[in-house]
């Protein structure tokens, strides 16, 4: 029985949320082994904590692998993904995942499906659904692949997470490291960004808040809501030259342009000059307290009433669905 | 009235014949040694050597205007000599600014009375009684002279004391402050001494007892002329005696032609070589049409042919603007009526003069060698930076506010020209200027939607659909708000120029179908160029895209010329002026504010009783007044309409910007305030309800404005055609 | 040092309605505007701002057909010494790996300290093609680089990771770096400036040339088939959200989960 391999990201030293998704999208596609991959060091407690819902965990410990490199993992990861023959290899679709699925198919020359939202088998190989021309179009794309399988990368979110207990037993398998390969990118620093250049431009998900906050001491609900949501926080520019906001969460024409894929709108009319900094056709949801505002238009989905009454509400709601 | 001590000859002023130092009598000048020197030789050294500096510092202020850009300034010289009569000799811009200008006025009219009496004293330097022209001109000289003392004194203190705050650019690095001093101080000096000079002789004159005796010359005809500012004089020096009075004599005309040579060797290495070149600059001042922009080189039309495009160091200037840098005095009239300076942004149109001449005098020094170009810092970016540039919204009232007619928008188009050669625009301009060559807006909209506007103007999903415009179109007749796109061979009486705002932005489009239907309400036949319409190009012209400008105008000339019409109208400020002044039509080409304004006047339109108590003001919209003159048609509508109206201080020519149109919409600068902001409040200092304008963007910002400031619902921002639909019957 | 900036023209969909052809195949190309890829241009000001500070030679690669020349004409006008055109009617149609292929085919016999690509591209979004030719090319890479300066034949990068955080890495040349876009501020392109460039000479390179197998690229060797296109569904105007407070609010979580928004 082929395998699928799942490799795992942390962050901050948690296991991420991705790997379990990828699991849901694993366990889906029927009976077949569940392997996690999880490289780093110190990997004792993930692994263990992986055992629990993954068939097999094969770890990759080394104080080398301490801080992300897709560039080394590839070249690690290739012999063992042509030892291990998988039917689909699993990456999540973040950063280092970026770097590291395309030089990893490369090497084992194995197909690479890039951000996928569905995973389905089909025949001898997967089927996807990726987004493609700025999320305003869906491509169904299926590969096959050789010995190596299939890759894929796997939209964070895409997918649920597991609904049952975990109830694997998994063994765990700590792979050799040979010396060769070393890594070739040399660490420097970690820097955090400076919080006044926010870059909202890249932003999948944004909160705006308009004109209808009416006080800057609103603002922090809706800052919290943004939080909840894992969101950035954006604004129109009356809300700017009010000094409320910094300038670089403007949306808009004499602002930043933006590509979300999801924008809640709050209290935004919808002027032109604000919508003309919206691209990509992002999903609009809206409220606002002017059922004839022309936000609601362009929205997708559009709630009438005041934000003031009713963000914190949405707040709890969305806290307590993800808890 | 000086008679305090009722001596007549107080009164009297008379030349003195050659009488000699140890007599009571009066010594002239040029009868005298000094140090073995003859009187007329130290007179020709002290000239022979102030010409000679004079004219090498000219000589070396000149050099660099020799290698300036040509700029043909010569043509229409009746036209020249009338500005240089109005502007010039007749101060008609300095009584905007009352006791500043009337100050000037008296110290300009004194300078032309006392021109003729400092060269008549040069002349007394070399023969005596050369400056005995008469009784009459003796009393005006000294009127004058008084006059221009006090000026000076006012002045100072105005300066000193009252330091109007026009005089204190914040962005000011070199102090010039202390030139204003030294000039007014050897002004001064001029009537302190030349008081000395006259006084002196006159009590010498008492003390000879003759007072005008037989050597009195024909100035004193009647033996005694009216003196004032000498006649002060002879109160200081009436005790003296008459040795220590022959000794201020001399000394009174030596410091007065000394002081008058160094003030003309001062002039060209200060701020007040506008003495000199202000005159000569109103003559050679711009007589084309205002809100045209020159193109970048005036000796070749070929933009491909250019090695570097617009100004991007002091050379690549025009002659005439570097005798405008020459001719700024510094004084912040155009700051002052800058809305980008006073909206805090970091322009001062004053700056740019300022720091220019100061370029131009540091490479071009008096004494050592020129700096050569790459020697230099760089003029663009590092003396002037970009954003100064990027701040102008071009609305022409630093121009309409300069004494001596120096050009601003010119000078910044043709920097930006270099900024944009160089790939250095802004990211916030980068996007729409794309946009604007891809699709022909700057909003990045298909330009196959550019006519569904005049759809959406027939209301609720009534309108008949037009053939060409889009997947919509159907065959059919009649249009949304009775315009209609024109295929290529149709006819219109009136050829509707939309451009990109009125035809894409929903709430111009609602501009654009009042007007449409104000037009059909008279059953005026109205087409537009459709889809085939572009962009007018007039703010890429100047943001100093001319390439996207020529472009942009070759496609809609080819529109215009595939479609037969009589008039061109457009509600678009900006594109009237383009299509005015930039693309050469046959035909008249007309604002729809002067389109209503002859409905009004023919009385075409039929209007219902204004039944509004509302006060009104109209915003005029750069483009429309400063740069077109057009300030009455949009009045006109109003008084025909009959509503009550009253006028903000800064209106018609004094317009104040409401933050720039078409491309300036996404420009995203550094300021203090927003200018619509601004601007709504001058209205409502003024007591005006509803402002009503004429052009798309100001309607943007002024409406924008209403939100920010919250003045929604109290306040209301209209267009002019929006306006006359209302009071349509 | 040899820089060579790998582009792509795209079309620019932000403001266009997609429609699909009737067999779903592809999007209806009317009214679609073409520019470089957004991406790509951070790479080549990135690019040229190093040649400016540094010294370098610029080489700007596209695989293409003819209209992607414009986006090499751009690539000259910004500073780009040179450009190379990839075009042969059968790269028509390649994937990723294929065009990764016949990219790794023109850079590996030349000169190339740095390679530069945008993190990934407007139309397919992948993101797959630099890491793809970095293997190829056997160097080592980094994606979604913010921050790149080059000493003594060292880059020194700072590129995202996780977390909203940045790090900075070093690595030797040569190497591969993707550029996300806020690298820099991308210089305007003038249409002066294009038109100077318009007789420049830029070399076209087939597949027999690159001593490519014609099976191993174009669409007869895709690695990942395109089955077909669809629409995500969307109503006109919004989905107003009737109830009370509690009602309409547990519909917009319900909705705003749906599209992935928290």
């Amino acid at each position: 029985m082929r395998k699928i391999l799942i490799v795992v990201e942390r962050a901050r030293g948690a296991l991420d949320e991705t790997a379990f998704e990828m699991l849901s999208a694993a366990r889906g596609l029927g009976e077949i082994t569940v392997a996690a991959v999880l490289m780093g060091e110190d990997l004792g407690e993930p692994a263990a904590e992986l055992a629990r819902w993954f068939d097999e965990v094969h770890t990759f410990d080394d104080p080398r692998l301490g801080q992300p490199d897709g560039d080394f993992q590839a070249r690690l990861l290739a012999p063992f993904v042509r030892r291990e023959q998988p039917l689909v290899t699993l990456v999540p679709h973040t950063n280092t995942g970026m770097e590291l699925a395309p030089m990893l198919a490369a090497r084992v020359d194995a197909p690479l499906i890039a951000d996928a939202v569905t995973l389905e088998v089909a025949g001898d190989g997967v089927r996807a659904v990726r987004t493609v021309l700025a999320g305003k179009v869906q491509a169904s794309v299926s590969a096959t692949g050789g010995p190596c399988g299939v890759l894929l990368t796997v939209r964070p979110g895409a997918f649920t997470l597991p609904d049952v207990p975990p109830e694997a037993a998994g063994t765990v398998h700590a792979e050799a490291i040979p010396d060769d390969p070393a890594p070739r990118r040399r660490f420097v620093e970690t820097v955090a960004p400076d919080p006044g250049a926010v870059d909202i431009s890249q932003a999948e998900v944004l909160v705006a808040v308009g004109r209808g906050i009416e006080d800057e001491e609103n603002l922090d609900e809706v800052r919290s809501l943004a939080e909840a949501m894992g969101a950035e926080l954006a604004c129109t520019r009356p809300v700017v030259d009010k000094k409320w906001l910094e300038k670089s969460r403007q949306v808009g024409t004499s602002g930043v342009t933006v590509k979300p894929r999801v924008y809640l709108a709050l209290g935004i009319s919808g002027s032109f000059q604000h919508m003309g900094g919206i691209k990509g056709g992002p999903f609009i949801a809206a409220i606002n307290k002017d059922p004839a505002a022309p936000i609601f238009d362009v929205a997708d989905v559009g709630v009438v009433g005041d934000i003031l009454d009713l963000v914190p509400l949405l707040e709890k709601k969305i806290r307590g669905r993800k808890a | 009235m000086l008679d305090r001590s009722g001596a007549e000859t107080y009164l009297v002023a008379a030349t003195y014949g050659p009488l000699t130092l140890g007599l009571t009598m009066t010594p002239a000048p040029a009868e005298q040694t000094y140090l073995g020197l003859p009187g007329p030789a130290l007179q020709l050294v002290l000239l022979l050597l102030a010409l000679s500096a004079f004219g090498y510092i000219l000589w070396k202020r000149i050099r660099l205007l020799r290698q300036a850009a040509p700029d043909p300034r010569l043509d229409r010289v009746s036209a020249r000599l009338g500005k240089l009569l109005v502007v010039g000799f007749g101060q008609s811009r300095q009584p905007r600014y009352p006791v500043a200008g009337v100050l000037h006025i008296l110290i300009f009219v004194g300078f032309l009375i006392l021109s003729v009496r400092s060269f008549t004293l040069l002349g007394e330097g070399f023969r005596a009684g050369f400056s005995d022209i008469g009784a009459g001109y003796a009393t005006v000289k000294d009127v004058t002279a008084l006059v221009v003392l006090l000026a000076c004194v006012v002045a100072a203190v105005r300066r000193l004391i009252f330091r109007p705050a026009r005089y204190r650019d914040r962005y000011a690095r070199t102090p010039h402050a202390h030139e204003a001093y030294i000039i007014l101080g050897l002004i001064a000096l001029l009537m302190v001494a030349d008081a000395l000079y006259e006084g002196s002789a006159m009590v010498l004159a008492t003390l000879a007892g003759g007072g005008a005796d037989s050597s009195a010359s024909a100035a004193t005809p009647s033996g005694s002329v009216f003196l004032p500012l000498a006649s002060m004089a002879t109160w200081l020096l009436g005790d003296g005696s008459a040795a220590a009075l022959g000794v201020v004599h001399l000394s009174a005309f030596w410091a007065h032609n000394v002081a008058l040579l160094f003030f003309l060797c001062y002039l060209p290495v200060s701020k007040h070589f506008h003495v000199i070149t202000a005159l000569p600059n109103v003559f050679h001042a711009s007589l084309a049409a205002g809100g045209r922009v020159k193109p970048p080189r005036h000796d070749q039309p070929d933009l491909d042919e250019l090695e570097e495009l617009g100004v991007g160091k002091l050379e690549d200037f025009t002659w005439k603007h570097i005798l405008d840098f020459y001719s700024c005095t510094d004084c912040g009239r155009c700051s002052d009526h800058c809305p980008a300076y006073l909206t805090g942004t970091p322009l001062s149109p004053r700056m740019i003069s300022i720091k220019c001449r100061d370029e131009a005098y540091a490479h071009f020094p008096i004494l050592g060698q020129d700096v050569p170009p790459d020697a230099r810092s760089e003029l663009v970016g590092d003396t002037i930076a970009d954003e100064e540039l990027w701040a102008c919204t071009t609305c022409g009232a630093c121009e309409e506010a300069c004494p001596v007619l120096i050009e601003y928008v010119d000078k910044i188009v043709d920097m930006r020209r270099f900024l944009v050669d160089e790939g250095r625009v802004p990211p916030s301009l980068q996007k729409p200027m794309a946009d604007l060559e891809k699709r022909g807006n700057p909003y990045g909209k298909p330009a196959r939607k550019r006519a569904d506007w005049i759809l959406n103007g027939d209301g609720a999903g009534s309108g008949a659909g037009l053939a060409g415009i889009g997947p919509e179109g159907e065959d059919g007749e009649g249009a949304g708000c009775g315009v209609r796109p024109l295929q290529p061979g149709d006819e219109a009486e009136i050829l509707f120029f939309t451009d990109s705002c009125a035809a894409f932005d929903p709430r111009l489009q609602a501009t654009a179908q009042a007007f449409g239907r104000v037009l059909a309400a008279v059953g005026e036949d109205v087409g537009t160029l459709g889809v085939d319409e572009v962009d007018s190009g007039h703010e890429a012209r100047r943001m100093g895209e001319e390439g996207l400008f020529e472009a942009l105008r070759d496609q809609n000339l080819e529109a215009l010329e595939d479609r037969t019409f009589d008039r061109v109208v457009t509600t678009d400020p900006h594109a009237f002026n383009a299509l005015r002044h930039d693309y050469g039509l046959e035909q008249p080409v007309r604002h729809h504010s002067q389109l209503l304004a002859e409905l009004v006047r023919n009385g075409r339109l039929s209007l219902r009783d204004a039944d509004d108590d509302r006060v009104y003001t109209f915003h005029d919209p750069c483009y429309l007044g400063r740069h077109n003159g057009e300030y009455d048609a949009p009045r006109e509508v109003l008084n025909g309409l009959g509503v009550r109206t009253v006028e903000m201080e800064r209106s018609r020519n004094r317009s104040f910007c409401c933050g720039g149109g078409s491309l300036y919409l996404f420009y995203e600068g550094e300021s203090e305030t927003r200018m619509g902001e601004a601007r709504l409040e001058m209205a409502e200092e003024a007591g005006a309800d509803v402002v009503v304008t004429a052009c798309p963007f100001c309607l943007i910002n002024l409406e924008d404005a209403l939100k920010t400031t919250g003045r929604e619902g109290r306040m209301e921002v209209v267009d002019l055609a929006e306006l006359v639909e209302r009071f349509l019957a | 040092m040899e820089i060579i900036v790998c582009i792509k023209r795209v079309p620019d969909v932000s403001e266009i309605e997609v429609e699909l052809d009737r067999e779903r195949r592809s999007i209806v190309a009317t009214d679609l505007d073409y520019d470089v890829n957004e991406w790509d241009n951070f790479a080549i000001e990135a690019a040229v701002r190093l040649k400016e500070t540094r010294g370098a030679r610029v080489t700007a690669m596209t695989v293409g057909d003819e209209d992607s020349e414009e986006v090499l004409r751009r690539a000259l006008a910004m500073g780009a010494d040179d450009a190379v055109h990839l075009m042969d009617p059968e790269f028509e149609g390649s994937d990723a790996w294929g065009i990764a292929t016949i990219l790794h085919h023109a850079i590996a016999d030349r000169p190339h300290d740095l390679v530069l690509t945008g993190a990934i591209s407007a139309d397919q979004a992948r993101g797959q093609v630099g890491g793809m030719l970095a293997a190829m090319l056997d160097i080592p890479m980094i994606a979604l680089a913010t921050d790149l300066s080059v000493e003594d034949g060292t880059a020194t990068v700072r590129h995202e990771v996780e977390g909203g955080l940045e790090r900075v890495e070093q690595v030797d040349l040569p190497a591969l770096l993707t550029v996300q876009t806020g690298m820099n501020e991308p210089r305007y392109v003038s249409i002066r400036g294009i038109r100077k460039v318009a007789r420049t000479e830029i070399p076209v390179l087939t597949a027999a040339e690159l001593g490519l197998d014609p099976a191993t690229i174009g669409a007869g060797a895709v690695r990942v088939s395109e089955e077909g296109l669809s629409l995500p569904t969307r109503g006109e105007g919004a989905e107003i959200l009737s109830g009370n407070d509690d009602e309409v609010i547990a519909g917009l979580v319900e909705r705003l989960h749906q599209q992935g928004g928290f």
